[in-house]
């Protein structure tokens, strides 16, 4: 009985004062063992890296066209052979997921961002300043998405990726914003938030120290699953002609060129590629998120 | 005349030594009710409807009565939490209601609040530390890092855990403990007086009493004012000095907390009183059982608010509003049964 004391007494010194891990953490390392999410991040990093190092993959810039080989099948040249106009077909799906990807990020975050603002300012102060920036939020939830987007891109006249980007920012906050607003709502009760205010801190400081970091872990949920919808939604777009101009390549774009019934019919190889990187790309981006939304489940506790 | 002035000074002072260190005069919070599109206030729920108390320095005030009677609604009122609706709220003989943010804000280094549910108390992506250390940030308690850090690891030694936990998270502390460090969050800017919300009523009944005897010792040592909310009465008797009993937003009774237990006045405190457990099998009591549900706080009875369910209820009761009074030293009751 003695030595075990003294054995406890020396060993006690040795423990050593280790950190603890962060609730995000541990969502990360739950994230990792989930085979399906982990999955989704290796195809969705492939489909990033092959974007991103087109140029080694191809000789073909997608936007000069080899005059000489137009609506070529698939060669040793051209493994995917060109379009009407004799652009290589391969390498306007490599280029072509620039522009698919940044559209769908950048959109993503930018309307997380304005959704944020505003939805928190709104849960935040709550009372009437809710309840009239909330109708407002009504208002653009009810309107037709569509005709907004095709008014907006009829008011800049002009077409490009980074056009494309506001027009999906601006019209896509607000059902972010309506979420946030919920967190923000919740959390305001929330007894460390009440603590914070009797310790002192400004309505700021409970803000950005309190609140928010304390909503990164849906915030980060809902980017995945909204950059899956927008990679659709710049497909959808691309191919009603709204998207980027035809000249800049892209996945929709690509899918607008082969609708004909001919080239349906006589080209898979054209719209085929396009259409599974589509595919691909959402799956991997879904994958991703369901697997984030386990890890940052609350419930799940490790 | 110069002897006159020390004497008025001396006055003074001796008055502001006896001058309770939390005054609350006919505290009132009623929350509207709204309806319809333009939410129109259609009635009010009268959560605290006229509460009075004074708690002393180094005093604990056990405040106790059934769910939805206000009892919490009351603590964080008086911490303005809960912006009041009407009454005064004297700490140190001054009105908080009449501060500004930026006083309020300096002023709540003296008043702090202990939560009920531990789980919910700790803001989940901080560690221990950056739980302790904000405090002191916000009040520039201390200038250097060092001192902080020095202070965080003595407030984990007075509250019973090792400093070595400081980087941890609280998700890695049991309930238990993690109260403890909501006890050391609320110590780390010196208080005064400390409101106690329910801390031990999510616990288990083991660690309860950990946590009770913490809180005696720390007020022995500290010089700590409490205002213990519970609507367990055991343990309130463990530790109060004085009770206020209240019901249906109103205090019912107010006295030490030795002539309650031994003599109840009221007839809601003795059928409180009688609900409690006796440890022994054995023993036979007569238990008041309560009749009926509490009313709504939005449309309280006529009268005093506890005659349809009082068993000595009279017709004055159904009418007239008990006044509020001292029928023996430091015993206060409304009710018409001792008028």
């Amino acid at each position: 009985m003695a030595t075990q004391i003294v054995q406890h007494a020396v060993k006690k010194p040795e423990r050593k004062v280790t950190v603890g891990k962060s609730p995000t953490r541990l969502a990360f390392e739950r994230f990792f063992r989930n085979p399906l999410a982990v999955a989704g991040v290796i195809v969705l990093s492939l489909i990033i890296l092959v974007t991103i190092f087109a140029p080694f993959l191809t000789k073909f810039s997608p936007s000069t066209a080899d005059i000489m080989n137009t609506d070529s099948p698939p060669t040793a040249l051209h493994p995917l052979g060109t379009d009407a106009s004799g652009f290589d077909n391969l390498a306007r799906v490599l280029y072509g997921g620039r522009v698919d990807l940044t559209v769908a990020f950048a959109a993503a975050f930018m309307s997380m961002f304005l959704g944020t603002l505003y939805g928190g300012i709104s849960g935040f102060f709550g009372g009437w300043v809710d309840n009239i920036m909330m109708r407002f939020v009504d208002i653009m939830l009810n309107f037709p998405f569509l005709i907004l987007v095709l008014a907006l891109e009829s008011i800049f006249s002009v077409q490009g990726v980074w056009i494309l980007v506001f027009v999906v920012g601006v019209t896509a906050w607000p059902g972010p914003a309506r979420l946030m607003r919920g967190m923000f709502l919740q959390l305001r009760e929330q007894d460390y938030v009440i603590g914070a205010r009797t310790i002192g801190c400004s309505s700021w400081r409970i803000i950005f120290r309190h609140m928010l970091p304390n909503t990164l872990s849906f915030l980060i949920v809902l980017v995945s699953f909204s950059v899956a919808s927008y990679v659709g939604l710049e497909a959808a777009l691309s191919f009603l002609g709204l998207g980027v101009p035809l000249s800049v390549p892209s996945w929709g774009g690509m899918l607008n060129a082969s609708t004909g019934y001919i080239q349906l019919t006589t080209e898979p190889y054209a719209w085929g590629p396009p259409m599974a990187m589509i595919v691909l790309t959402i799956l991997s981006v879904n994958f991703i998120g369901d697997g984030l939304r386990d890890a940052f489940d609350p419930q799940s506790k490790a | 005349m110069a002897d006159v002035q020390t004497v008025e000074q001396g006055k003074i002072a001796a008055d502001k030594e006896k001058m309770p260190l939390l005054v609350v005069r006919d505290l009132k919070k009623h929350f509207p009710i709204k309806r319809g599109l333009i939410q129109r206030t259609v009635g009010h729920v009268r959560a605290v409807d006229g509460v009075s108390l004074s708690v002393d320095t180094g005093e604990t005030f056990g405040l106790v009565g059934e769910s939805g009677c206000g009892k919490s609604t009351t603590g964080r009122s008086i911490l303005r939490l809960i912006e009041p609706t009407a009454g005064e709220i004297l700490f140190e003989g001054r009105d908080i209601r009449k501060m500004g943010s930026a006083e309020m804000r300096r002023m709540r280094r003296k008043m702090q609040i202990v939560f009920q549910d531990p789980y919910a108390s700790l803001n989940p992506r901080y560690t221990v530390r950056q739980v302790l250390e904000e405090p002191m940030l916000i009040h520039n308690l201390f200038s250097t890092a060092a001192e902080r850090k020095k202070r965080a690891s003595q407030l984990m030694e007075i509250v019973g855990l090792s400093p070595s936990r400081l980087d941890r998270y609280p998700h890695e502390f049991s309930g238990g403990q993690r109260q403890r460090i909501g006890i050391a969050r609320a110590l780390a800017v010196d208080p005064k007086l400390i409101i106690a919300d329910e801390p031990v009523s999510a616990l288990d009944v083991s660690v309860q009493s950990q946590v009770l005897n913490l809180l005696d010792d720390l007020q022995k040592e500290l010089g700590l004012a409490y205002v213990f909310i519970a609507h367990d009465l055991s343990v309130v008797k463990h530790i109060s000095d004085r009770i206020g009993v209240m019901y249906l937003g109103r205090m019912v009774e107010l006295s030490p907390a030795d002539a309650l237990y031994s003599e109840p006045l009221h007839p809601y405190s003795q059928a409180l009183l009688s609900a409690v457990p006796v440890p022994d099998p054995e023993a036979k009591r007569d238990r008041i059982i309560l009749q009926g549900d509490l009313p709504s706080p939005s449309k309280p009875p006529t009268g005093c608010p506890f005659h349809p369910r009082c068993k000595d209820a009279k017709d004055i009761c159904k009418t007239v509003v008990p006044t509020w009074e001292e029928i023996r030293p430091d015993h206060f009751v409304a009710c018409h049964l001792y008028s």
